[in-house]
């Protein structure tokens, strides 16, 4: 172990994880709070275009891949924004062409390949090179950003949106910005645990934190936390056999972890019941 | 009483919190307003009443520019929704069955969210934020309850949160929309002594109501929405007037300088927006 902790893959493996625990959960608290948690999905499959574009075109596959994802988020805003029903389609249609596209640029391009796809598919935080963490790093400066001078704003916006508007918030600019920086998350992710679970560390942290907190606050705190334990945790278990996948192994502590809050929650709950009921201000009655 | 009806849409823009003239909402191409002329100036107390599917709930919501206009023209303070800058100064209260997202917030931090258009980006959280909050969650009785997720709460209580809100943001007009709908009883008078605070304190009120129940007495002005279009602007109803009886539908046409209209709800010109404390 460490002997392995010596290893410059391994510490650059190891500064993803950190950077992926800590940004994913930030960002997927607010897109939980706004009932989207499968915009990271749509956004993820529609990044693997980017990064095939990358092969074709032999430029950092994760460079094009921020360029296309974050083009992809906003159609998806701006899908959304209209509020129809046939947005759900326009949607689907979108991220199986994300998919089907990537695939197809893979097949085509010259450096392309089948594990290479994989690679992105699922994620190999091994291979992540020294370039990735500066992009990387990057990119998570920019996503705590954005949680940091937008948070109160986004915290209005994603409770309430007909509120966020009667307060003269800038709903449509701060409804790109959270579209955005869930793009720049998914990039951020795509290396460690692979485009098709990116969203898995997005929500997955928040559902285990909201089984124990009565807050927002409190609630992205925790998941931060749980973020960076279940993401360094996996990068760990997979060092033990070479036959563990990192990525997978990553999600699924995250799930664990996730059926392990449910339980302490419920217990917690139930307990909460018992306290003594805060009681009411009594009605107060005048003379009639 | 019926000189703020005979004023309608005379006085200046600019001294009216709300202006709507030949206000036209069209949703899915069907009409919901048609054509609705109001202005509401500091100080009134509106109550906006009608049936389900009248429009009542549109028209406020148009008159914040919630929802685009057809037709017609708004103004808040005297402009636009668009170019309105002062949000601060309007306190929404909306209709809603729940409150929160799918993420737990106490009720603390949603009542605190109603400060947002009195805040600037990157400054943290002042005392007067603090103090603000603290008061109108005593005002609503909900101080003991600050720090439960507010999914937790009852239909009344969140409907008290909502109001919270509102009133931490300390704006000078409340918009409320339907704000005694499928709340108990207890929750309606509370409503009614926090509304008579903010009457004495000279703020503009407009709600929605289906009926007005212990709002009444401090209800100046009542507006009936009858299919897109206002067919009654004047004094207020009575709960024993045959025409104020709720789910009875008021027929007479739209006539802001009719004489008759306070005679023909059964109120007397002499009704003061002061009357509750004698009523209550």
């Amino acid at each position: 172990m460490i002997e392995l902790l010596r290893t410059q893959f391994f510490q650059l493996a190891l500064v993803a994880a950190l950077l992926v625990g800590l940004c994913a959960p930030a960002v997927g608290t607010f897109i939980v709070q706004r009932r989207l948690a499968l915009l990271g999905d749509g956004i993820g499959h529609v990044a693997l275009t980017g990064v095939a574009l990358g092969f074709l075109t032999n430029t950092a596959p994760v460079l094009t891949a921020v360029v296309v994802s974050v083009a992809g988020a906003v159609a998806i805003e701006l899908v959304r924004a209209r509020g129809r029903t046939s947005g759900d389609v326009a949607l689907a249609l979108l991220f199986y062409g994300g998919i089907a596209g990537g695939v197809m640029l893979m097949g085509i391009a010259p450096g392309g390949s089948n594990a290479k796809l994989n690679s992105y598919l699922f994620g190999a935080i091994a291979s992540v090179t020294t370039q990735d963490i500066w992009v990387i790093g990057a990119l998570a400066v920019a996503v705590i950003a954005v949680v940091v001078i937008f948070g109160r704003e986004l915290f209005v916006l994603c409770q309430d949106e007909e509120m966020a508007r009667a307060s003269g918030l800038p709903v449509r600019f701060l409804s790109l910005v959270i579209a955005i920086t869930a793009a720049l998350t998914v990039v951020i992710a795509m290396r460690v645990v692979g485009l098709l679970l990116v969203s898995a560390l997005m929500v997955i942290p928040v559902a285990t934190s909201q089984q124990l907190t009565r807050g927002f606050r409190a609630t992205m705190a925790l998941a931060m936390t749980i973020g960076v334990v279940v993401a360094v945790g996996g990068l760990l278990a997979s060092t033990l056999s070479s036959r563990v996948p990192p990525g997978a192994a990553i999600v699924l502590l995250a799930l664990g972890g996730f059926v392990l809050a449910l339980g302490v929650g419920r217990f917690v709950r139930r307990g909460r019941v018992r306290e003594p009921g805060v009681h009411e201000p009594t009605p107060v009655r005048e003379a009639a | 009483m019926s000189e703020t009806a005979t004023e309608t849409g005379v006085k200046s823009a600019g001294e009216s919190a709300f202006a709507m003239t030949g206000g036209k909402v069209t949703l899915d191409r069907r009409p919901i307003l048609r054509g609705v002329d109001l202005t509401v100036r500091p100080g009134e107390v509106v109550a906006v009443m009608g049936t389900n599917g009248s429009g009542k709930s549109t028209l406020v919501r148009a008159l914040l520019g919630l929802i685009p206009l057809s037709g017609g023209q708004t103004l808040l303070y005297g402009r636009p929704p668009a170019r309105f800058r002062d949000w601060w100064r309007i306190g929404y209260v909306p209709q809603r069955l729940q409150v929160g997202g799918g993420v737990p917030a106490t009720v603390r931090e949603v009542v605190a969210s109603g400060r947002i258009a009195r805040q600037r980006r990157l400054r943290r959280t002042s005392a007067a934020d603090r103090t603000a909050v603290a008061e109108a969650l005593e005002a609503v009785g909900l101080t003991a309850r600050a720090g439960d997720p507010v999914q937790h709460l009852s239909g009344g209580q969140q409907q008290r949160v909502l109001i919270a809100r509102a009133l931490a943001g300390e704006p000078d007009t409340y918009v409320m929309d339907e704000p005694t709908a499928g709340v108990d009883a207890e929750t309606q008078r509370l409503l009614a002594d926090t509304l008579a605070t903010l009457v004495l304190r000279g703020r503009t009120i407009v709600l929605v109501a289906h009926e007005l129940g212990p709002l009444e007495p401090l209800i100046t002005r009542g507006v009936v929405v009858r299919d897109g279009l206002i067919t009654h602007d004047g004094a207020p109803p009575r709960p024993e007037g045959e025409c104020a009886r709720p789910g009875h539908e008021h027929v007479h046409p739209h006539a802001p300088d009719e004489p008759g209209a306070a005679e023909i709800l059964g109120r007397g010109a002499g009704a003061g927006p002061l009357n509750w404390q004698g009523e209550a």
